[in-house]
């Protein structure tokens, strides 16, 4: 980029091309007032406040809307100016509820600064002023228009960022204010609760409801730290007073967030002070869970898992490990299982997940990780987004499709819901759940058909073609369109624009994934983007969206049966012998694989699995089948859970051990776009409860496998020692450079934003020509409708801990199926009557929502979230496995629905 | 985020027959959403609630936005309307001659605030800024016919006509 000069106030500095010149003057420390500015808007010029002076330009040009050009000469304090920024901070302050007293923003307050810096005592205006009645009942956002300076920033991140468009400016004149439609609150116009607006809000007209009271600006102390939500890892800053979280903000411009956050980073972290935390060990005695110490418990476990192990061989045990915990945890879960145990039996929610995305991206690139960054994806012109509910899901992903949306970005949604991203979106292609790949294969054929493969690419960088290009010449475009329910048109429009983009990216997640033929569905994807040739550069790519903040750690780190640290195959005698050398270990692991999920509640069912410690995971909600689920662990002769709250799982337990939060512990997570980044502890935890860590140790060393570490950046040695991708990862180097995206193979190396940039990791690429099958489960006469599940943007996984975190925790209580005005019609029932729901597996009776949306669902889908014990989506699913990484099929289930008469 | 779709969405009383012509003859391309707002508010006489949703669906912009273009322009009205429309000049010069005690009469006469709608839709009485004829100082505009020159009696003369031809 080119780098251009200027002169400011006397001082030669210099600029990217394309900055304006408040940006080059802050990136110089010059201080020029402002108030509507915000570096994640775009330029506005509303305040008047930056004016400055330049030479050759008449008047006094905002310098948030003019472009640093060459040899500019730019005065930002003169006596004109300072005038005529003084009169405007007093007209401000005319129509200003001024009660620096007791709000909440005050000390952080820049019309409170302004109103110093310019040594305003009174204001010297007088006049009418903005009496406004709010609706405003919600829990999260104070909203508080006497104090508001109409810098409309508010409204323009709703809509330039967000994408949600909440607030306006309405009426004229000094009526204008930023408000919702109608005036109505914020929970009736479709606020998202990313709390946004207040972030950005200057003054104290928005500010966080939870906060008010609790500390001024200047009582706090700042902890920067990772987000333990969702996996696109955002920087957050929490603020402490007196051990206690007060807010969270995000650090303008650090971070893959760049200073957003949705609602569960914003306001989802009061679950880490609820009364309800496990803060001392507890123990099963006479079928009552009692306190016991640390000593006690942990001898106990010890004591079993020995006699088990003892008695019926190390293979009698699993393990179920967490993505919510750090990868020093996750590394330590799997090597207390395989060095101190002896099994393979180890895995997590990935499984339930993206373990197709890693067999199929696996055997397609010889990556299974997401091959771009979050970053990147500003630059490309075509996004196809699959069974993706980005918005909702990876909130801060969504932003970035939002942003580059009103740059051109052509977003193409292929989903059966009306997600909000459709908003945003030049095309949505409503498939049938489960088509996926019937749909991606006629875009194939289009593509093959209109010329646009790119024949270079495949020739140089792929191997199989052939028998792709075979399979996709029998195939007859209008069955495949029938097939997957979308209009050829519509296929072959998405088909073009993503073939013909100089960059289009694909992203997607579970709507591919979770099925029992999810290996076959990421296989197709990824013969999409080798097909164009659209990956190995910037905006490109295959990205699936992973889940859990650190779903990609565990698994780099193996806390998977199939593979050791790295995903180093353990069919080699010399690679597991190696890992018992270097852990001290005796044992004798098999060459085998170990259990997957599902396998270990069949085992644990038929007897062959005795005992089962299970990390931060909440399988009885989380997991297919419930009913199977409930069966198993009650099979188990020995459950041990560790979690930070009881949940449905520690019922069935026999010990249960009090762990720390993400917010209460030291590490590193890896987010979706393999950046490892460095968790830092905020507050202390509760009581005698412990970093999930440090009980692996105790529990470790009990067993006779010492662990001995000072701290986990120790761990973080020895794992970047065993496993090669993180090679040249230590805490040294991710304080001084930040987040490091793996590979980084050594000290030298500075992390690796694109996968496949010249070669697959595998060599060439391979193509696998896969064919539509139906899912297992699909509708039939007596089960005319299809279940598919999903995520809730205010609810996390089981909702341990946003149904924990007061005011998160009423935007959306409890569960519902979601159902299209038609079909509700046709069924006789209006949004929250109760319809009895039964596939298969079970049966469950639960409140309607009827969608707004004339069109969503499809008809004939109906949709549920699985977060929640009272409607546990899970009960109702179950079934068909994927043959190669045995994820069950979450997305296709049969269903009736029946009206249940009041 | 979902609502019962048996009420809300498509409003019982709202006929959207008319709007529907509109959407549909009208082009939806960038910049068509004002003619839409006139041509809307020419047959419904106001902007509907349930207009402006479905105005912002059919032309895929933020309710937010067009409720804001709504709320900008003084051409545009959210609530019903009289059958009669009387404008009462507050420009300087009709204010220097009596323009305040002109109002208190027609609002006394009618029964209707300033800036309001009687109940039974027969009247709206507005304030707006000059009309452009000082000359004529004080000035009311009823149903855009320009009334000069008015003292308190002739005001009250003038509106106690129209309620009498509106009783008729």
């Amino acid at each position: 980029m080119k780098t251009i000069s200027l002169t400011v106030d006397g001082r030669a500095i210099s600029a990217p091309e394309g900055q304006t010149v408040l940006e080059a003057c802050i990136a110089a420390d010059i201080h020029v007032p402002r108030l509507c500015f915000d570096s994640r808007l775009e330029p506005y010029g509303g305040c008047r406040l930056c004016v400055v002076e330049i030479e050759g330009m008449r008047g006094y040009p905002t310098s948030c809307t003019v472009l640093a050009a060459d040899g500019m000469v730019v005065t930002t304090q003169s006596p004109d100016l300072h005038s005529m920024r003084t009169t405007v901070v007093e007209l401000l302050l005319s129509d200003h509820n001024i009660s620096c007293l007791s709000c909440d923003s005050s000390g952080r307050c820049d019309l409170q600064d302004l109103a110093y810096e310019f040594g305003i005592e009174t204001p010297r205006y007088a006049g009418e002023t903005h009496k406004v009645d709010l609706e405003d009942d919600n829990p999260l956002i104070a909203r508080d228009l006497t104090k508001c300076i109409a810098c409309g920033r508010c409204v323009r991140i709703c809509e330039e960022v967000q994408g949600a468009s909440v607030y306006g400016y309405h009426g004229r004149g000094f009526n204008v204010l930023p408000n919702t439609p109608f005036g109505g609150s914020l929970t009736e116009s479709g606020c998202e609760f990313c709390g946004q607006c207040v972030s950005t809000c200057p003054v104290g007209a928005l500010t966080d409801r939870r906060a008010h009271f609790r500390a001024r600006a200047w009582e706090t102390q700042k902890v920067e730290s990772i987000c333990g939500y969702c996996g696109v890892g955002c920087t957050v800053s929490y603020e402490v007073k007196d051990g206690r979280i007060v807010r969270a903000s995000a650090p303008l411009g650090r971070g893959v967030n760049g200073g957003n956050l949705c609602a569960k980073g914003r306001f989802g972290w009061s679950f880490t002070h609820h009364p309800d935390r496990l803060t001392t060990p507890l123990i099963r005695k006479n079928g009552v869970l009692v306190e016991a110490s640390w000593d006690e418990a942990i001898s106990l476990v010890a004591e079993k898992l020995g006699a088990i192990v003892a008695q019926s061989g190390p293979q009698s045990v699993g393990g179920l490990s967490s993505a919510k915990c750090t990868n020093e945890e996750n590394y330590l879960f799997q090597k207390f299982l395989r060095g101190a145990i002896g099994t393979h039996n180890i895995d997590h929610c990935a499984r339930l997940c993206h373990s197709s995305t890693v067999s199929g991206l696996a055997a397609s690139f010889g990556s299974g990780a997401m091959t771009n960054s979050i970053s990147d994806l500003a630059q490309a012109q075509v996004a196809l987004v699959i069974g993706s509910n980005t918005t909702e899901a990876h909130p801060i992903i969504g932003n970035e499709l939002t942003k580059a949306a009103r740059r051109g970005l052509k977003i193409f949604v292929i989903d059966p819901r009306e997600i909000r991203l459709v908003r945003q979106a030049s095309g949505w292609l409503q498939l049938k759940p489960g088509t996926n790949v019937a749909l991606i294969n006629a875009m194939m054929r289009v593509i093959l058909d209109e010329g646009l493969a790119n024949r270079e690419f495949i020739e140089a960088r792929t191997e199989g073609f052939e028998a792709l290009e075979t399979m996709l010449l029998a195939l007859d475009l209008d069955d495949a369109a029938e097939t997957c329910g979308v209009p050829l048109d519509a296929i072959r429009t998405a088909a073009i624009a993503y073939a013909s983009a100089e960059r289009a990216t694909i992203l997607y997640s579970m709507g591919v994934t979770q099925h029992s033929s999810g290996t076959e569905q990421v296989r197709a994807v990824a013969n999409l983007a080798m097909l164009t040739g659209q990956i190995g550069h910037p905006g490109t790519g295959v990205n699936p969206l992973r889940g859990q903040n650190n779903v990609q750690g565990a698994c780099d780190l193996a806390c998977l049966p199939n593979c050791l640290p790295g995903y180093q195959p353990l069919t080699n005698r010399g690679t597991l012998d190696r890992f018992c050398d270097y852990w001290e270990s005796d044992v004798e692991l098999p060459e085998t694989s170990g259990l997957t999920v599902v396998e270990m509640m069949d085992a644990a069912v038929s007897g062959e699995l005795k005992a089962l410690y299970i990390m931060g995971e909440n399988p009885v909600l989380s997991d297919p089948d419930q009913t199977h689920v409930l069966e198993a662990l009650e099979s188990l002769e020995f459950l041990v859970v560790q979690d930070i709250f009881l949940t449905e799982t520690t019922a069935y337990a026999d010990v249960v051990l009090p762990a720390a939060t993400f917010l209460e512990k030291n590490g590193t997570f890896t987010n979706t776009e393999r950046r490892i980044q460095l968790v830092n502890k905020v507050v202390d935890a509760p009581g005698q409860a412990l970093p999930d860590g440090e009980i692996i140790v105790a529990l470790s060393s009990a067993m006779g496998l010492a662990m001995d570490y000072d701290s986990p950046s120790e761990i973080m040695d020895e794992m970047s020692a065993v496993t090669p991708q993180y090679g040249g990862i230590s805490y040294r180097r991710l304080r001084e450079i930040g987040g490091i995206q793996w590979p980084c193979p050594d000290d030298d190396h500075l992390g690796t934003p694109i996968l496949h940039t010249k070669t697959f990791t595998r060599g060439r690429g391979e193509f696998a020509p896969v064919t539509y099958r139906p899912a297992p489960d699909s509708p039939t006469e007596q089960r005319p409708f299809v279940l598919t599940t999903g995520r809730h943007l205010w609810n996390f996984h089981t909702n341990t801990m946003t149904g924990a975190s007061g005011g998160l925790r009423e935007l959306n209580p409890s569960g519902y199926v979601e159902l299209n005005p038609r079909d509700a019609k046709e069924l006789g029932v209006c949004d929250g009557d109760m319809v009895r729901i039964t596939s298969s597996h079970g049966s469950l009776d639960v409140p309607v929502h009827v969608c707004t949306s004339q069109h969503s669902p499809r008809a004939g889908v109906a949709f549920m979230p699985f977060h929640f014990a009272d409607a546990p989506a899970n009960r109702l699913t179950g079934g068909e496995l994927d043959p190669i990484c045995k994820i069950p099929d979450l997305k296709v289930t049969a269903l009736s629905i029946t009206r249940i008469e009041a | 985020m979902s609502e019962c779709s048996c009420t809300s969405s498509q409003s019982p009383e709202f006929d959207a027959t008319a709007l529907e012509a509109i959407l549909s003859s009208g082009s939806t391309v960038e910049g068509a959403l004002v003619p839409i707002l006139q041509a809307s508010q020419d047959a419904y006489g106001y902007l509907p609630r349930p207009a402006l949703e479905m105005i912002a669906r059919s032309l895929r912009l933020p309710l937010a936005e067009v409720y804001g273009v709504a709320t900008f322009y003084a051409q545009f009205h959210l609530e019903p309307r009289g059958k009669h429309i009387v404008r009462i000049c507050h420009g300087t010069a009709c204010h220097v001659r009596g323009a305040t005690e002109i109002t208190d009469v027609i609002v006394g006469e009618l029964g209707v605030e300033v800036g309001s709608t009687s109940e039974d839709l027969s009247f709206t009485v507005e304030s707006v800024a000059c009309v452009g004829c000082c000359g004529l100082a004080p000035v009311v505009l009823i149903d855009g016919e320009t009334h000069g020159g008015l003292s308190t009696q002739a005001a009250r003369r003038i509106v106690s006509k129209l309620q009498r031809e509106q009783t008729q």
